[in-house]
């Protein structure tokens, strides 16, 4: 408990520096951390005068590492110094603060306006230094920057790869059941900052997915007065309606190689699974069920599509070779089951589970078949991983409106991503990006 | 449940035989996806009512036959179910009859759902519940052509609460005239 009230002070100091984006999600409010929380200290950056309207760097990185939930860092008002370069780092003053970790670090601007982060990150208990690099991007990455700091401190004090420098796309409703009611497609930082809408309509939108280069978004528009699916450039916002048949248009969702779409029509009759070539926008059916077939999402290895489907009676979760055309039934726990997305590796799935009336997010054992619920929350839908498998995000509601949560796959980290703003739902975590270059 | 939608289609064919007598534009039931009630046979208009006339307000919206009373144009659903209620049919064969008769109108059935499950599942489940709307109408001799649905799954609630009394309010199908 001690842990968990020391993450609490933290973002309280935090807390100032984030409620500056009016259009941002909220401030990321900590339900839980890790039982055991390593203990680092992110010292205050150097950084010059020039930068005193940003966020303090140092602020940033300790919030990344914060609400990974396996972090505890050391808030700033108890450090004894503020070193900036490795030669003023005592490792035993820092021992005695009961750390684990330091980093430190300075940022400089350069003549041309890029700005550098150097870092240096220590492993306070065997005394010895574990990174020394240095991170440059213009002025407007100044997140970006501390985004990638947060990534590497995080991959080498747990072996993982770090997520912070993703983005996370999002429904965001506002008015519904209003005459004035507005729906768009949102994109963001993975911590919510700097949100932007993508696409704005009065109708409906739903179902943002990211291709796997992380440039397109491809997802679903009420604009014409039925469901269309539409695909568009996130760097030159150029939209392309590719499907506008009768009935629904619905689910897409990219190839791992990112060359084809699946997607959901019902032009047929009845809902089915179509796998869409981008290339030459040809269907093929994978599906031939009279029954409900709808979310497909793809195995890593681009060999299966596993999908919903009530052919049984009831909602669960089937996997279909796409080369055999072979379907398996994967949930056999609880009467409804949906819209689920494979973990990076493929071993497990998490997906919406019905359990006493309540959807919760629950995790499967794919081999052994057991079922973990992961959410404490109700009306909890969409499930999206993050790309290096250790938490995922979801919507929920809080007090009737519709939030964002975030769980880590083990069920002992959760956050939550509210919105002021209107309704936010179905979340899409990126695959990595590389957000230094490249258009971001 | 097992084979709903299996039954569901064999009773719209059902009905298209009981009214293969009546329908005026030799229309054919359309498989369905969600169940229809059985039709009784009984209350079919019949089909030489040319007497008739045929209101509607300001909107484009229709009158109860012979009226000036709005017809009711929303019909609920149980939860997770397609089935028409019993109670509703008789104002559906109205809008039957009134399509029928007025072959130049034509409507747009929207299918909802409430927020419970999973988003692209419900958006499914509007579509049977507007083609179980659609079905009967098709098979009460509406040209297949006056009818479009679409589902908008629990996207558009017509009551934003999380309660019991507001699902089943966002548990509909809506005829939206043209």
């Amino acid at each position: 408990m001690r842990i968990l009230t020391g993450v609490f002070l933290v973002l309280a100091v935090l807390v100032a520096a984030s409620v500056r984006a009016a259009e941002s999600l909220d401030t990321i409010i900590i339900d839980a951390g890790a039982d055991r929380q390593t203990r680092i200290a992110i010292v205050p950056f150097g950084q010059g005068p020039e930068f005193a309207n940003l966020q303090p760097m140092a602020d940033i990185i300790g919030f990344d590492l914060s609400r990974s939930g396996q972090f505890a860092p050391l808030p700033k008002q108890n450090m004894l110094s503020y070193p900036n370069q490795p030669k003023d780092v005592f490792l035993r003053d820092w021992r005695v603060l009961g750390v684990e970790y330091v980093a430190i670090g300075t940022v400089a601007a350069d003549a041309s306006g890029s700005i550098t982060a150097s870092y240096h990150l220590f492993d306070v208990v065997n005394e010895r230094q574990m990174l020394s690099e240095t991170v440059t991007g213009s002025r407007r990455h100044w997140r970006d920057v501390a985004h990638r700091v947060s990534d590497r401190l995080y991959e080498s004090i747990t072996g993982i790869r770090g997520a912070f420098s993703t983005k996370i796309l999002y429904v965001l409703a506002r008015n519904i059941g209003t005459p004035g009611a507005s729906y768009s497609i949102e994109i963001a930082d993975s911590d919510g900052e700097r949100s932007r809408s993508l696409f704005t309509s009065p109708q409906p939108v739903m179902s943002p997915a990211w291709s796997p280069d992380g440039r397109r978004v491809a997802y679903v528009s009420f604009e014409t007065g039925r469901q269309a699916i539409v695909l568009q450039d996130i760097f030159t916002g150029q939209r392309d309606l590719i499907t506008n048949f009768t009935g629904i248009n619905s689910s897409p969702v990219f190839s791992p190689d990112g060359r084809n779409l699946t997607l959901v029509l019902s032009k047929d009759g009845n809902p089915e699974i179509y796998l869409m070539s981008l290339a030459d926008r040809r269907l093929r059916r994978l599906t031939q069920h009279p029954g409900i077939d709808t979310e497909p999402s793809w195995s890593e290895d681009g060999r299966f599509v596993i999908f919903t489907s009530d052919r049984g009676g009831r909602p669960q979760i089937y996997q279909l070779d796409i080369t055999t055309n072979m379907i398996e039934r994967l949930t056999f726990v609880g009467n409804y089951n949906a819209r689920a997305r494979l973990l990076p590796g493929g071993k497990h799935m998490v997906f919406v589970h019905r359990r006493e009336s309540l959807d919760h997010i629950a995790w499967q054992d794919l081999a052994r078949g057991d079922v973990r619920v992961l959410t404490q929350t109700t009306l909890d839908e969409s499930p999206s991983v993050a790309p290096n498998g250790t938490m995922l995000i979801y919507a929920t509601q809080d007090r009737g409106r519709g939030i964002l949560g975030v769980v880590s796959l083990d069920g002992r980290v959760r956050y939550r991503l509210p919105s002021s703003a209107g309704d936010v739902r179905e979340p899409s975590w990126s695959p990595y990006l590389d957000t230094l270059n490249g258009g971001w | 449940m097992t084979n709903h939608w299996l039954r569901g289609a064999a009773m719209v064919a059902l009905a298209g035989l009981v009214l293969a007598g009546c329908a005026s534009k030799g229309s054919k039931a359309e498989p369905a996806n969600g169940g229809v009630a059985p039709y009784d046979g009984q209350t079919a208009p019949a089909s030489g009512s040319g007497a008739q006339s045929y209101g509607f307000d300001a909107d484009g919206n229709p009158f109860v036959p012979g009226t000036n009373q709005p017809l009711t144009r929303v019909f609920y659903f149980d939860y997770d179910q397609s089935q028409l209620s019993q109670s509703d049919l008789t104002a559906l064969e109205m809008h039957g009859e009134i399509l029928r008769n007025n072959p130049e109108r034509a409507i747009v059935v929207e299918g909802h759902a409430d927020e419970r499950g999973s988003r692209e599942y419900n958006l499914a489940l509007g579509e049977r519940r507007a083609n179980a709307i659609r079905s009967f109408l098709t098979a009460a001799g509406v040209a297949s052509t006056q009818i479009e649905s679409v589902s908008y799954g629990e996207e558009r609630p017509d009551d934003p609460g999380h309660s019991e009394a507001a699902w089943s309010r966002n548990r509909r199908a809506a005829l939206i005239y043209r």
